[in-house]
């Protein structure tokens, strides 16, 4: 009895929240684009008995118009280049705190963190001032001699943008594993001849690959469906998927084609999802 | 060489920032721009009615919601990690996780669907159904809190020896007692940094708020993010540099607390 009232609220809470509107957005990308408030012919009819009067054509644009196609592969690319960026500029920095002396971990921790935590659109503000083009870089570029260039809204922006954005999530996990990890193993690597780079090679790397591959798919899934970045520093024509959806249901109130375009992202996304909780047990 | 790179890796992330306050004190009209000391644009931000207004829905909104996620987030990892294997466990842990790893336009999209055919049914019944605004944006800032909380309760309580809570029901303390002087003390920190999280973000979202609000709610990030979409102004350098120092002096304080409590501890 007790337990039900612990659980009953989370849970009823999740159920009306959560569930019921996934499997809404899943119906709503079979039903048909209509005049009105909401602007949809609902997929099945109430009024008489239920009827099913939904219709395919979405999901088939999706499939038929390689626009779609397209910046599925243009979010996916950029999702993935994005992590291995983060990935890269993260494990020597998370090498750096499980190296430093003791004292100095948690502030290193907290002040790569902490960037996380003065807000997501300040930080974008700060590279749009930044990179416009009578801005600091091109100041810079300028007194080196090159440039001035167009830094703003390129790809080079968008990438500055998502590694800025999603490097602290890629630090957090290769730092805790590596500081959780067994010394002694490395010590015996040298201790029987193996030079640092193969010590290295040999025994860090392969041990930390689980927390790197956590550290990679906690960038790439929320970067596969990134909308404010794209849109803030991006090129015009990085239509990726986010930019698209947000496009089919505020400019074109297309609710039918931007639940459809919603469900193949999930879809799309679910592999990485459960690969990532999988290593999530495993650590 | 790993110094190297720790360096190198802490001034990718903190030279723009750092820049970004520093220039908050120009005066000059275009930002990143050295035009003397001034404190024009924090008065230009302060007199800004619409930004005051936001800023306070965003705040009312991120502390309600906060609230809401805290008390069912720690229902909720309470139950993942004291009640065992139970029926509907995973699909408690499947829902509650769920939020984490959605793209945010799929949460965005999904909640206003639903909150969409909520006011459909209610204008039905009542022939008259509330709009959307803050109450919506609040629910689902709370579900997306929700999660954060969950995750982080039940990691605390996982480690946390469920002996103790024990120990008190054999002494004959009742289940609220028990809570009330094992459970709570215990899981304090985590709820209140849980809370502190689901704050965070709900300050900080743009996409979930602007998918189910209506046209009465602009949040501050809302507000924010379009003025960006033309370019930043001093104004928005001003206010990134207020959120800055709010959030430095927050994550410091909470840093050195935990710090002296595990220097306390070892």
């Amino acid at each position: 009895m007790r337990r039900l009232l612990i659980l009953l609220p989370p849970l009823a809470w999740l159920l009306l929240l959560v569930a019921a509107p996934l499997l809404i957005l899943g119906l709503i990308a079979f039903a048909e684009a209509g005049p009105g408030v909401p602007p949809f012919i609902p997929p099945v009819a109430w009024a008489g008995g239920p009827a099913w009067q939904g219709s395919l054509e979405s999901l088939g644009t999706l499939i038929a118009d390689p626009y779609y196609l397209e910046a599925f592969l243009r979010s996916l690319l950029t999702a993935f280049v994005t992590a291995a960026l983060c990935l890269l500029l993260a494990y020597p920095m998370a090498l750096g705190i499980a190296g430093a002396r003791p004292s100095w971990r948690l502030p290193l921790l907290l002040l790569v963190l902490l960037p996380f935590w003065t807000g997501f659109l300040p930080r974008l503000g700060a590279w749009i001032g930044l990179l416009r083009d009578g801005g600091w870089v091109n100041g810079v570029l300028c007194l080196a001699g090159i440039g001035p260039l167009r830094l703003l809204y390129s790809d080079l922006a968008l990438y500055l943008g998502m590694v800025h954005a999603y490097l602290p999530f890629a630090v957090l996990p290769l730092a805790t594993a590596l500081l959780r990890r067994d010394t002694s193993l490395e010590e015996a690597a040298a201790d029987l001849g193996a030079k640092p780079l193969t010590v290295f090679g040999s025994v860090t790397l392969p041990l930390s690959l689980p927390a790197a591959a956590s550290a990679f798919l906690l960038v790439f899934i929320p970067a596969a469906g990134e909308f404010v970045i794209p849109e803030l520093l991006g090129p015009p024509e990085a239509q990726l998927v986010g930019r698209v959806l947000w496009g089919e249901f505020f400019q074109n109130r297309d609710w039918p084609l931007a639940a459809a375009l919603a469900l193949a992202l999930l879809l799309l996304l679910l592999p990485p999802i459960l690969l990532f909780q999988r290593l999530g047990r495993r650590a | 060489m790993r110094r190297i790179g720790l360096a190198f890796g802490l001034l990718f992330l903190w030279a723009p920032i750092s820049l970004m306050v520093f220039y908050a004190f120009s005066a000059d009209r275009i930002p990143f721009q050295w035009g003397g000391w001034s404190l024009r644009w924090f008065a230009a931000l302060a007199a800004n009615e619409r930004m005051r207004e936001a800023a306070l829905l965003s705040l009312r909104i991120a502390a309600g919601a906060a609230t809401l996620s805290m008390l069912l987030g720690g229902l909720a990892g309470w139950a993942l990690a004291r009640f065992g294997p139970f029926r509907g466990r995973v699909l408690l842990g499947a829902l509650a996780g769920a939020p984490l790893v959605l793209p945010e336009v799929v949460t965005g999209l999904s909640l206003l669907l639903l909150f969409v055919l909520a006011q459909g049914a209610v204008e039905a019944w009542l022939g008259w159904a509330p709009g959307r605004g803050a109450v919506t944006i609040l629910l689902a800032h709370a579900t997306i809190g929700l999660a954060y909380v969950t995750v982080v309760v039940q990691a605390r309580l996982a480690t946390v020896d469920p002996s103790l809570e024990e120990a008190a029901a054999d002494l004959g303390a009742g289940p609220f007692t028990t809570f009330r002087t094992v459970t709570l003390p215990l899981i304090a920190p985590s709820l209140a940094a849980g809370w502190l999280l689901a704050f965070t973000l709900s300050l900080d979202d743009v996409v979930v708020a602007s998918f189910v609000s209506g046209p009465a709610g602009t949040t501050l990030p809302m507000l924010v993010f379009s003025a960006l979409k033309v370019g930043l102004t001093p104004e928005v350098n001003a206010l990134a540099a207020i959120v800055l120092a709010v959030a430095a002096l927050a994550v410091g304080g909470a840093g050195l607390i935990l710090g002296r409590r595990a220097n306390g501890a070892g």
